[in-house]
């Protein structure tokens, strides 16, 4: 990574995190809840990035593991009063894991639409044991709990503020963004890719293909999980309808419409798509999807690097 | 060495093709003709781009350089199938029949056709069974079901379906008996009678250079050297210099 | 002794029965939309996410002619015809683009289109079922349980629509053009089948079939605009289990998941009955990955 580069990078980054940062403070209700939850999704997309930018594997799972953080993490402020933030966090983190070693030992021998479908219906899986099992997650109607506060234990607790929460969220993302940005630079990172270029060669070569893909899936489980606690913490509820496999679609075309192997791609993506979605849904109340379908399938066919996918090797340095 | 000239407009010539596949350069600027009726020989040594050339005239690869020209004119950017029915054959390295296809369901794939009447299809089945009388024996059974040498008939004949002008055979006696490359010879020699021309890739030199009219010598992509095959013994210097080991 | 005879007595054979004959009826709905999504899949690397809006829409069409006519018939042969077209159009537009292009391309613009249907036919018929009537009514006495003659019949019907459609592969030029493009498409082009048109026509004969089993089955569950998910989904499983690209697999797996999970209901809800065909895959995917119908390859 050359001089120049690294400082053009951090400049950048650093003036995207101050508007971020900046931003509640100057933005409505409304949109202030509105860019925190892109912020949430983005995160989502980005753990979803590194199996289908990084590793060349296309997951439908992912509205499992965001799941499962979330539902663990509601668990955790449902049981302990009072509710405690990182216990929630550590709860939701070891449920996706759980469910992402579960998905990955299934599926990672499997070759790319086979392993898309059975990821897809793994969960759907947990969709269904969230939806019927009501004594414990309360089913349909999915679970309610108040937010927890900002607290580390001894210090000072205080309780979220809108601002806060935001500020919150954005640090969890912000780092999340720079670890997985090391880890894909990174020896294991460098192998993923060659896994994606060619699988055989890599096999050929010596790597244990099969573990380095649990491992992927895994990082990815990771950190949508801890898009899920993130969601629980923000909205107060967890439903089982964030286990749908569409939750894994949307995903997917938020990965798509960004643009796959840039980590950052699929963030700006949430917000593309997110951002049409609430504007198209003023204008045509009732089928406002149906433009916003019609514009992802457009891009899927013109654009399918996605709107950063030009700049991926350069945020790749 | 004076190549004999082909009296009128060739049947099929290839401009300067250059072809890759993904990033490797494999057609270097490839030209060659074949006249109506000829037959032309390909020859040169595994991997040089014969079967590369073959398959960018068949369509079924398209150049980044050049023109492929069928009777005059240009068919670049046609895909295969509109190839075949303009009058281009094509039997591929591996032979590649069909083979959860009946012998007689392959045969199909190139007689049903419109505008060619039933008799007419009678007449080409009838056609093709006498050249290979062991396809109508078997002509109700699986293509997998076939040995190696049947197989290549079969290819062979499904070409035959499409009433061909010029057919490209590629490689057509790798791995065969010696009696079937008989055969195999004798079927140019048939083909050659009704005016089919061939364009034939083959690592066996001697029956290229009694098959053929003219003999192109490719290595690296391009072609090296051109002659008739009256004026080239197999035991040439110039031959073993392109196929030599 | 006393206690195998005690659990013989207390299999509820009626409740068996009459779930076989479920199992039966759901499984040749369930195989006639399989057998669209494998053949799609297996001419052409197609993975169509919008196979269940496509029953869904030839559901609804089924309603609107059915509503306008009054013939069960009338709207069964409309809304399969017209659904085949619409499946063309939408192979033409936004598939054939992407021909060549990494298959995850194709799974995202179907799973766009299913969007897109969804989403219009949630504007169109609001979000109320409605609800298609049988042509005909009345039972029929088996021992001396009732069962509807209805679903006997559109269990016949799918059988016999997918055998017709077997037999038009078997013979028929355009049979041996389809199978001779699954098998090998370049030499299938190599000899002048016009591969692009038989894409075409295959995607719409899928659709076609999907819209067939959507008006088939209306009567038996409402017609709503998410009808599509959960079969796309069973779908799905089937292809999986059956072995992707195999007819004949694609059949059997409809029929036996569909079996084990009418039985299941016996005992628990139907919306745990599906961890069934979940359970299936898993075990599928465990020893017999290529499909459990499907010999296995050397």
């Amino acid at each position: 990574m050359n001089k120049h580069h690294a400082i053009v990078y951090w400049t950048g980054f650093a003036v995207v995190l101050a508007l971020l940062i900046a931003a509640p403070l100057v933005l409505p209700e409304f949109w202030r809840r509105f860019l925190t939850e892109i912020l949430i999704w983005g995160l989502l997309a980005m753990s979803s990035d590194v199996l289908i930018g990084y590793a060349g594997m296309v997951s439908f799972g992912h509205s499992a593991f965001f799941g499962l953080g979330m539902y663990c993490a509601a668990a955790a402020l449902l049981t302990v009063s009072p509710p405690n933030l990182w216990l929630a966090i550590i709860a939701g983190l070891v449920g996706s894991s759980a469910v992402a070693l579960f998905v990955a030992y299934f599926s990672t021998r499997l070759r790319d639409i086979y392993f898309a479908i059975t990821t897809l219906i793994f969960s759907q899986i947990f969709y269904v044991v969230i939806f019927t099992w009501t004594e414990v997650t309360g089913g349909e109607n999915g679970l309610s709990f108040r937010r927890p506060a900002l607290s580390i234990p001894g210090l000072f607790s205080t309780p979220f503020t809108t601002e806060t929460l935001h500020w919150f969220v954005l640090a969890v993302v912000a780092g999340s963004y720079l670890v997985l940005r090391r880890i894909m630079h990174s020896p294991f990172g460098m192998v993923l890719q060659s896994i994606r270029e060619n699988e055989g060669r890599t096999r050929a070569i010596g790597y244990p293909v099969e573990r380095y893909k649990m491992v992927a899936v895994m990082l990815s489980g990771l950190f949508a999980g801890l898009a899920g606690v993130l969601y629980a913490v923000q909205n107060r509820f967890a439903a089982p309808d964030f286990v749908y496999f569409l939750v894994s679609g949307e995903t997917v075309i938020f990965n798509v419409m960004g643009g796959i192997g840039t980590l950052v791609g699929p963030i700006v993506g949430a917000a593309f798509f997110l951002l049409l979605r609430e504007t198209f849904s003023r204008f045509f109340t009732e089928y406002y999807l149906i433009p916003v379908g019609i514009i992802f399938i457009a891009m899927v066919i013109f654009m399918p690097q996605g709107l950063l996918g030009f700049a991926r090797r350069w945020l790749n340095r | 060495m004076s190549v004999p000239e082909t009296p009128t407009e060739p049947l099929v010539s290839v401009e300067s093709l250059h072809t890759y596949y993904g990033k490797s350069h494999i057609l270097n600027g490839v030209s060659l003709h074949v006249g109506r009726g000829e037959v032309v020989g390909l020859l040169g040594r595994n991997g040089v781009g014969k079967s590369t050339t073959l398959k960018s005239i068949m369509g079924l690869v398209r150049p980044r350089q050049g023109r492929v020209l069928l009777g005059g004119n240009s068919v670049a950017g046609l895909p295969a199938h509109k190839l075949a029915r303009l009058g281009i054959g094509y039997v591929p390295e591996d032979r590649r029949i069909f083979r959860l296809l009946t012998v007689m369901e392959n045969l199909r794939t190139g007689l049903d056709r419109r505008g060619v009447a039933d008799a007419r299809k009678q007449e080409l089945l009838d056609k093709v069974y006498a050249y290979f009388p062991v396809l109508a024996e078997r002509r109700n059974q699986a293509g997998g079901t076939l040995s190696g040498g049947e197989q290549q008939m079969l290819a062979i004949a499904r070409a035959m379906m499409l009433e061909p002008k010029i057919i490209l055979l590629d490689e057509p006696t790798e791995g065969l008996m010696p009696r079937m490359v008989w055969q195999i010879r004798e079927i140019i020699e048939a083909l050659h009678h009704e005016g089919v021309a061939i364009l034939l890739v083959e690592q066996n030199v001697p029956l290229t250079l009694e098959a053929s009219q003219r003999v192109y010598f490719m290595e690296k992509g391009a072609i090296r050297h051109h002659a008739a095959a009256s004026t080239l013994k197999a035991t040439d210097a110039v031959v073993q210099q392109y196929l030599g080991v | 002794m006393g206690a195998i005879l005690e659990f013989i007595q207390s299999i509820p054979y009626d409740q068996l029965l009459i779930q076989t004959l479920n199992g039966i009826v759901t499984g040749m709905i369930l195989a006639l939309i399989a057998s669209g999504l494998t053949l799609i899949f297996g001419i052409m690397d197609v993975v169509n996410f919008a196979h269940g809006e496509l029953f869904m829409l030839g559901a609804y069409i089924g309603v609107v002619v059915l509503a306008t006519s009054g013939s069960f018939w009338l709207a069964l042969i409309i809304a399969t015809l017209v659904v085949a077209l619409i499946g063309a159009a939408l192979q033409i537009t936004t598939l054939r683009p992407l021909l060549g292009r990494d298959p995850l391309t194709t799974i995202l613009a179907t799973f766009g289109i299913s969007l897109v249907l969804q989403n219009y036919a949630l504007w169109q018929f609001g979000p109320v079922a409605r609800k298609i009537q049988e042509p005909f009514t009345g039972q029929f006495t088996l021992f001396y349980l009732q069962y509807p003659w209805y679903r006997l019949v559109i269990a016949g019907l799918s059988a016999a629509i997918i055998g017709g459609f077997w037999l038009f592969l078997k013979y028929g030029t355009f049979g041996i053009w389809i199978r001779a493009t699954t098998q090998d498409r370049t030499m299938a082009q190599a000899m002048g089948i016009p591969v692009p048109w038989v894409h075409t026509a295959v995607f719409a004969i899928g659709a076609g079939m999907a819209a067939a089993s959507g008006v088939l089955f209306g009567p038996l569950v409402g017609v709503n605009h998410a009808m599509g998910l959960d079969w796309v989904l069973k779908a799905f499983i089937v292809v999986v289990v059956g072995g992707m690209g195999s007819l004949g697999g694609s059949i059997a797996a409809s029929i036996f998941i569909s079996l084990l999970e009418s039985y299941a209901s016996i005992w628990v809800s139907p919306a745990q009955a599906v961890i069934v065909s979940f359970v299936v895959l898993i075990l599928t995917l465990l020893f017999r990955p290529t499909g459990l119908f499907v010999p296995t390859p050397k």
